[in-house]
């Protein structure tokens, strides 16, 4: 055969086989092997800064423009600092209303999302077959490839006059408040649904066994083993779906009939308004309430075993 | 199969009904047969083995001792009681798992409580009875703490004393040692034996070490696919294994095939001779006690290679026509006793020591 005859040829054309033995001499590699520190900054400094640049940077941004006013005359923006908007947001009702329904939205969606995330998960992760939770990861997976609008967009048509909702004898909410709370929840139920699943997977089922072992029936083994297990999955997932519902703007545009959320209103004072120092002390809102919660959660400790 | 029980055990089960019977039990996963129809009584207060390397289907019989599992068929009865179709927390058994299967958001104390939690008992009467538990397996200064902060052989007794301070009739114990390294097992064999006679609970104890089960256990039961190889005392099992497989199983053997058996000890079938059985002398020379007696028998062999043990030599052998002979020789603290590589040596061992084995298996 010509490709074995030639090999050896091709071979020996080449320079010497490297040595098997002995040390391989690689400068750049020895001195990164002794300079700790070197390697350390190599290794982060792309993440650090992608961390600098993406969230500090843009919320120091943020803080500052919130700072700044428009004039109402010029709808020039005045670089002076002034807390005015901050004044205008806690005298105004309108602002406080609209944070509190955000709040009230996001909540309910997270009660709604948890209680039927944490079923799902545990038939997932603790009942079906290897092949039957590979599909159903998939099938939890799946949505979150479609367009964010399509489905939106979808659960208009089936809460619609006339829609799939009342076609099926179920009665529909109409627009409004529950219509949004319905579609978010759907929208957002795999990012719950999959952090409890995460931690329901790494609970041993011997610990289970174990619980009933000692005499507890199911109920009881639920209570008290699996629940304060799943905590740390279940906080993780209720931190998306809340601060995810907190920062949405479309699906209340789309079903939500006259409502207005945070999310509105930034959008409005950014673009329409063009009031971009109110629309940034908006943007504030959320985001205080969510550092007030991830500290309220710090505090019972649920943070520690994530 | 062999069924035959050693004499102590049986006349305990004459006054008594045994803590387990298992009639015709069977469990199957889809197609595998992971357990086929296995008869078996456990006498009160008895130290049980079950031994067999992994998938041997001793596990599963542990399993559904404890009603983890369902069986395929055949009953299981508790104390004379059918529990087949009970659930784990209506029997009174409690199990030692082999990852130990401690509650990692409880303290050692909850967790020794949990069973008692669970019976409705009052906290002060729970911590007590937890805090005695703790003080038997030698861990009562530790019940603050968290599984997490346990060394392995700690949350081994943590687990012991989870279990008995329900007080059962019968505990299981799943591998318990096999986290272990070799000291603390040898310790904790000690312990889970005096423990055993001191609460006087039968243990149903499972394990692939053969060493383990010969050194605690009252009974065996040697397991092999599914089925019950062979019953009895560990004497029994060690001196006179009924089939290859036990003792190729249960420590080393040197195992002779029909014809082999028909060449070197003039009968057909299997037969075995364990390796400290085997005496060696130097030289093939026939001395004064060179010829064969009737009750011995004679090889010529070679040494192939000598293993120090410490406690003395593994010595590997091959006769002149072949066959491979492995010997141990204790250490008689003469300086060189050693057989060397080459060497040429004769191997006597009496007719006695030679067990016959049950055809096929």
């Amino acid at each position: 055969m010509s490709v074995t005859s030639r090999a050896p040829d091709a071979r020996n054309d080449q320079a010497p086989a490297p040595a098997l033995r002995g040390p391989v001499a690689r400068p750049g590699s020895r001195l990164l092997h002794r300079m700790v520190w070197l390697r350390l900054s190599l290794l982060l400094s792309a993440p650090l800064a992608w961390m600098l640049l993406v969230y500090v940077v843009a919320l120091v941004a943020l803080l500052i423009t919130s700072l700044w006013s428009v004039d109402s005359l010029s709808s020039e923006i005045d670089r002076s600092w002034t807390l005015e908007n901050f004044r205008t947001l806690l005298e105004n009702e309108v602002y406080r209303n609209v944070a509190l329904r955000t709040v009230g939205v996001a909540v309910a969606v997270t009660v709604i999302d948890v209680a039927i995330a944490l079923p799902i998960a545990f038939y997932m992760a603790k009942v079906a077959s290897p092949r039957a939770r590979r599909m159903l990861v998939v099938a939890v997976l799946t949505p979150l490839w479609a367009s964010y609008l399509v489905k939106v967009f979808s659960w208009r048509v089936v809460l619609s006059e006339g829609g799939l909702a009342e076609w099926s004898g179920l009665g529909s909410p109409g627009y409004g408040l529950t219509a949004v709370v319905i579609t978010q929840a759907y929208i957002w139920l795999p990012y719950v649904i999959l952090p409890i699943f995460a931690a329901l997977e790494r609970v041993p089922d011997s610990l289970l066994e174990a619980a009933g072992d000692l005499g507890a029936p199911t109920g009881m083994v639920l209570r008290s083993i699996v629940m304060p297990l799943l905590v740390p999955g279940i906080v993780a997932g209720a931190i998306f779906s809340f601060s995810l519902t907190m920062g949405d703007y479309i699906t209340v545009n789309i079903v939500g009939g006259a409502n207005q959320m945070l999310g509105n209103l930034i959008f409005i004072n950014a673009g329409a308004a063009n009031n971009l120092p109110l629309a940034a002390a908006i943007a504030m809102i959320p985001i205080a309430v969510m550092v007030v919660l991830l500290t309220a959660i710090r505090r019972t400790g649920a943070l520690e075993n994530m | 199969m062999s069924l035959s029980t050693s004499a102590p055990a049986e006349a305990a089960a004459v006054d008594r009904t045994p803590a387990i019977t298992l009639r015709g039990l069977r469990k199957t996963f889809g197609d595998v047969v992971a357990v086929d129809a296995v008869d078996l009584d456990i006498a009160d207060g008895e130290f049980f083995s079950m031994l067999g390397p992994s998938g041997s289907g001793k596990t599963t019989v542990l399993r559904l001792i404890a009603g983890f599992e369902q069986a395929s068929a055949g009953t299981v009865e508790l104390g004379g009681v059918d529990v087949t179709r009970s659930a784990p927390f209506e029997r009174d058994v409690h199990t030692v798992f082999q990852d130990y299967a401690l509650f990692p958001h409880m303290s050692v104390l909850d967790n020794v409580g949990y069973g008692l939690r669970v019976r409705g008992l009052g906290k002060k009467e729970r911590r007590e009875r937890a805090q005695q538990a703790l003080d038997t397996v030698r861990l009562g200064h530790l019940g603050a703490r968290r599984p997490a902060q346990l060394s392995g052989g700690q949350r081994q007794r943590v687990a012991l004393a989870r279990a008995i301070v329900l007080q059962p009739r019968v505990l299981l114990l799943d591998e318990p040692l096999g986290a272990l390294d070799l000291k603390l097992r040898e310790q904790m064999q000690v312990e889970l034996k005096q423990l055993q006679r001191e609460l006087g609970i039968t243990f149903v104890f499972v394990t692939h070490d053969q060493e383990e089960a010969l050194t605690l256990s009252d009974r065996i039961a040697v397991f092999d696919a599914g089925r019950i190889q062979q019953l009895g005392s560990p004497r029994e099992i060690y001196e006179s294994p009924a089939s290859a497989y036990v003792a190729g199983f249960v420590g080393t053997t040197n195992l002779f095939d029909s014809a082999t058996s028909q060449r070197i000890l003039g009968v057909a079938g299997e037969h075995a001779v364990r390796p400290e059985r085997l005496r060696l002398s130097a030289g093939t020379e026939p001395d004064s006690e060179g010829s064969a007696r009737p009750d011995e028998v004679r090889l010529e062999a070679v040494v192939v290679e000598t293993i120090y043990l410490g406690t003395g030599n593994r010595v590997h052998l091959r006769t002149s026509d072949g066959v491979e002979l492995v010997a141990l020789e204790q250490s008689t603290g003469s300086l060189d006793t050693r057989e060397h590589r080459g060497e040429d040596v004769t191997v006597r061992f009496a007719r006695a020591d030679v067990v016959p084995l049950a055809a096929g298996s």
